[in-house]
């Protein structure tokens, strides 16, 4: 299990098209805009410096022809990304704002806003007195009014208690006032199960908040993704809940020198194959990507797709996935019942079905409180065997 | 000894403003100045205002040398005392409640109040009537079964109007939903208000809300959203961004009775008092939550006393006096925006409607009560008299002001019932910044739908 937590020889996550030799100016005609309205949204635009972007990220395979551009850039661990992309965010528009329990000079729990306020003060960079729904909802007004906050929830599970203001609020405001209010706010926190943190501290967020309108909300799951998520989220004009996970903040990747941002619609594909469509977000990532090399070493050839974007999904890419290996299984932290697992089946057997050679698998967490005994844990969390005997099942 | 406590005795300050701020037990060694220097573990940005916690003790109780042998706790000093005494859980007297005419209209003795000119005066109260004939002739449309709902502010004209007289138009106001006479003094016409209750194309908020759920960014109204208290923590936020625009400007958050029990109500005030910002909360006091009096609502004295618990400075104002209230909420905006920091008002008044046309509060309140305060205790009568003896009024110009705006609002709701309803695409769009392509799917099944079966689905919407 140790080897969840290092780089998991993440080299080859590049972050080029194949046929690029070396950075020039892309025109970020990226082919996978999910939004009708507009050719190149206004935040792609907003990115392009002059020389050099590195467009959205994918995961080519070893074949990696910019191994050169790999060697640049800069190593650094995921909540070193995130507080990095953070910190790019507010040099670059004075209307960023941070706000949350002890992110201020004591830098985060998790140490992601560690030195923002040492630069930015303590005014953009707000510690808050313990109520979650209070500084929400301070964010939303504050939002209204023309800043950009960026709240933290200590935990996510932290933040049910500002559920009232999310839906409510944060995700109606826009639509009940006419378009008249705005709420371009990121809420952050990192979720999910941890090492032995008991239930209240291992909730699955992104389950209950998905039916929430209004809202979009993705889940990062390595350095690079995390930061341009973040960025992305940041720039968005729609409130975005990025879910972290308390088990990748030590994940050590080398990231580009130069500025990128990803989209927050897009899934990542992380192992092109043949033989299965592999669904993960988050942590469960890893342990597909565990699962995958015992496959491959048994014969089979799946395809590992990162969905990213949690609400709304990347259909495009899943699509096209679906397409081309006709067999789809889905791995997810959530639980059984109403996870993002459930939806996600939901939609592909609705969008899809044709192309289907099997019904869906679907393996999430029991539908039970995490426990806090070690061994309890760990099987209420799916396990790479589980997924190996799940991909042999399904290309029967 | 005495020098010491001459000392420690904070300067007394002079002015209008400065006097109001008191402590009820007029003890002189409550410290009211806040020392303010920068506290060292901080950064530049904020400067930690550090207060000078002195003990509330009695005269007689207090002990010099108890308090320089104080304990030394997080929070600050405290003399100690050897006199096992609770603090009771209730005042001696009531905290009193701040008046300037009493209730035929002549201004009471002594009282001290920012006097208002006749232009102000007049647009008060022309302002009052036209809230009152407003509320009147949409309640009954409700009834009638013109509208779906309505709410009135009826009883709580003086805290709607003379409040938005009192503040300027870049204060940004939170409502509850009982405050549409903001929107009526900034400028919201009698039509806005109905495109608004009726969901016409014309609507701002584009049909998607119950009526009077108002809003407007040109008049710095932010929309009213149903549940209660949910505001308050917002306010805190927008006040952050006016500091660090540095605007000045304060922002306006109204509560009812019932929303202080909300959660929201405690974090909201609570950050508000930590974060130092300029919010001014307005708390009408009108008795009744629906079905709910005061006295189940919480045991406290009213709301002005739990502003100390917050360390919020706050008062109790009679709510039916317009010049009362003109004059606190102009002394309370001066405080908040000057030393950038949050005041609490509570306006005592009577809820003279029903909660909404979903109730019917006669089920539990005697008729009698409710038709006392109508009339006897209406803020309307009372300004008005003071008004007219003033010489700025006369009866010929009510009864034609009253025609005119009865007719006004009558042709405004026939306008708005003819007129169509927004068109279907507004159901998908302002969900998110841009509308995307799941919702676009979903708005063109919708679309099928309908052409398959135009029989079911309402006409008078565009498509």
């Amino acid at each position: 299990m140790a080897v969840m937590l290092q780089s998991v020889g993440m080299a080859s996550i590049s972050a080029t098209f194949p046929d690029l030799s070396d950075k020039f100016s892309v025109r970020c005609s990226v082919p996978v805009i999910r939004f009708d309205a507009s050719s190149v949204p206004g935040w792609i635009r907003g990115t392009r410096k002059a020389g050099k972007i590195t467009a959205k990220a994918v995961a080519a395979p070893s074949e990696n022809a910019s191994s050169a551009a790999s060697k640049t850039g800069h190593e650094l661990l995921l909540f070193e990304a995130l507080g990095e992309g953070l910190r790019e965010e507010m040099e670059r528009d004075p209307r960023v704002c941070v706000m949350g329990e002890d992110v201020g000079h004591y830098g985060g729990s998790y140490k992601v806003t560690k030195d923002l306020a040492k630069k930015f003060g303590d005014l953009r960079v707000l510690d808050t007195p313990i109520a979650e729904n209070s500084f929400t909802g301070m964010a939303i007004g504050a939002a209204m009014t023309g800043l950009r906050p960026v709240i933290e929830g200590m935990n996510m599970g932290f933040l049910l208690l500002a559920f009232n203001q999310i839906s409510d609020n944060c995700g109606m405001l826009h639509y009940t006032s006419g378009g008249q209010f705005t709420i371009p706010t990121v809420i952050r926190g990192p979720g999910g199960v941890g090492r032995q943190l008991g239930a209240e501290h291992s909730q699955r967020l992104e389950s209950y908040f998905q039916s929430v309108p209004g809202i979009q909300m993705v889940a990062c799951s390595t350095p690079y993704n995390a930061k341009g998520l973040m960025k992305a989220a940041i720039r968005s004009e729609n409130p975005v809940i990025l879910f972290e996970h308390v088990l990748l903040y030590n994940l050590k990747e080398r990231i580009p020198d130069e500025e990128y941002v990803l989209s927050l619609e897009e899934a990542e594909m992380v192992r092109p194959g043949e033989h299965v469509t592999i669904l993960t977000y988050s942590r469960m990532r890893y342990h597909v990507m565990q699962a995958a090399k015992t496959l491959v070493n048994k014969g089979y050839d799946p395809e590992v797709i990162d969905i990213r974007s949690l609400k709304p999904f990347d259909l495009y890419t899943i699509g096209n996935s679906v397409k081309k290996t006709h067999r789809v299984l889905i791995v997810e932290e959530c639980m059984r019942t109403g996870g993002i697992g459930a939806s996600l089946t939901a939609a592909i057997n609705e969008n899809f079905h044709d192309y289907l050679d099997a019904p869906i698998v679907c393996l999430s967490s029991q539908d039970v409180p995490t426990p806090y005994a070690g061994t309890l844990e760990e099987w209420t969390v799916v396990q790479p065997p589980q997924i190996v005997t799940a991909v042999e099942q399904l290309c029967q | 000894m005495n020098l010491l406590r001459n000392i420690l005795k904070p300067p007394i300050k002079s002015g209008f403003y400065h006097a109001l701020i008191s402590n009820h037990n007029n003890s002189p060694l409550l410290a009211k100045t806040h020392a303010s220097h920068s506290c060292v573990s901080r950064f530049e940005s904020t400067k930690a205002k550090q207060h000078a916690r002195l003990c509330n003790h009695e005269e007689e109780d207090y002990d010099l040398n108890n308090f320089l042998q104080g304990l030394d706790f997080p929070g600050g000093r405290v003399a100690f005392t050897t006199q096992m005494k609770f603090i009771s859980e209730y005042p001696e007297k009531r905290i009193p409640c701040y008046r300037v005419l009493d209730d035929d209209g002549y201004p009471v003795a002594n009282s001290m109040y920012e006097q208002v000119n006749k232009e102000t005066a007049v647009k008060m109260y022309e302002n009052m009537v036209t809230l009152q004939v407003l509320d009147t002739i949409f309640y009954e449309a409700q009834r009638q079964g013109r509208l779906s709902f309505y709410l009135t502010s009826t009883g709580e004209e003086a805290i709607n109007i003379a409040t938005a007289a009192a503040l300027m138009p870049d204060d940004v106001v939170l409502p509850q939903y009982r405050e549409p006479g903001i929107l009526l003094w900034r400028g919201f016409t009698v039509q806005e208000f109905a495109n608004q209750c009726f969901g016409t194309k014309d609507d701002y908020g584009k049909g998607r809300q119950m009526p009077i759920h108002y809003g407007s960014k040109k008049l710095n109204y932010i929309t009213v959203s149903s549940p209660i208290a949910t505001q308050l923590p917002q306010a805190a936020g927008v006040a952050y961004s006016l500091k660090m625009d540095k605007k000045k400007a304060c922002v306006v958050a109204f509560t009812g009775d019932g929303a202080t029990s909300e959660g929201d109500f405690h974090a909201g005030l609570n950050f508000a008092a930590v974060m130092e910002a300029p919010v001014m909360f307005i708390c009408r006091n009108n008795g009744w939550a629906i079905s709910t009096p005061v006295t189940e609502q919480f045991r406290s004295d009213g709301v002005v006393i739990k502003g100390q618990a917050y360390g919020i400075r706050s008062i109790r104002v009679d709510g039916n006096d317009a010049l009362a209230v003109y004059s606190a909420i102009r002394a309370a905006r001066e405080m908040v925006i000057r030393e950038q920091r949050p005041i609490l008002v509570e306006a005592l008044t009577y809820r003279v409607g029903h909660h909404s046309t979903s109730d019917d509060s006669t089920k539990y309140r005697p008729p009698q009560e409710i038709d006392h305060w109508r009339t006897a205790r209406s803020p309307l009568g009372r300004f008005r008299k003071w008004v007219q003896r003033n010489g700025w009024w006369t009866d010929r110009e009510e009864d034609e002001l009253r025609g005119r705006v009865r007719k006004q609002v009558l042709s405004a709701i026939q306008v708005a019932e003819k007129m169509e309803k927004p068109s279907l695409t507004e159901l998908f769009s302002d969900v998110y910044h841009e509308t995307p392509s799941i919702l676009n799917e979903q708005e063109k099944s919708l679309r099928e739908t309908i052409k398959r079966h135009p029989q079911d689905f309402p006409v008078d919407v565009p498509l």
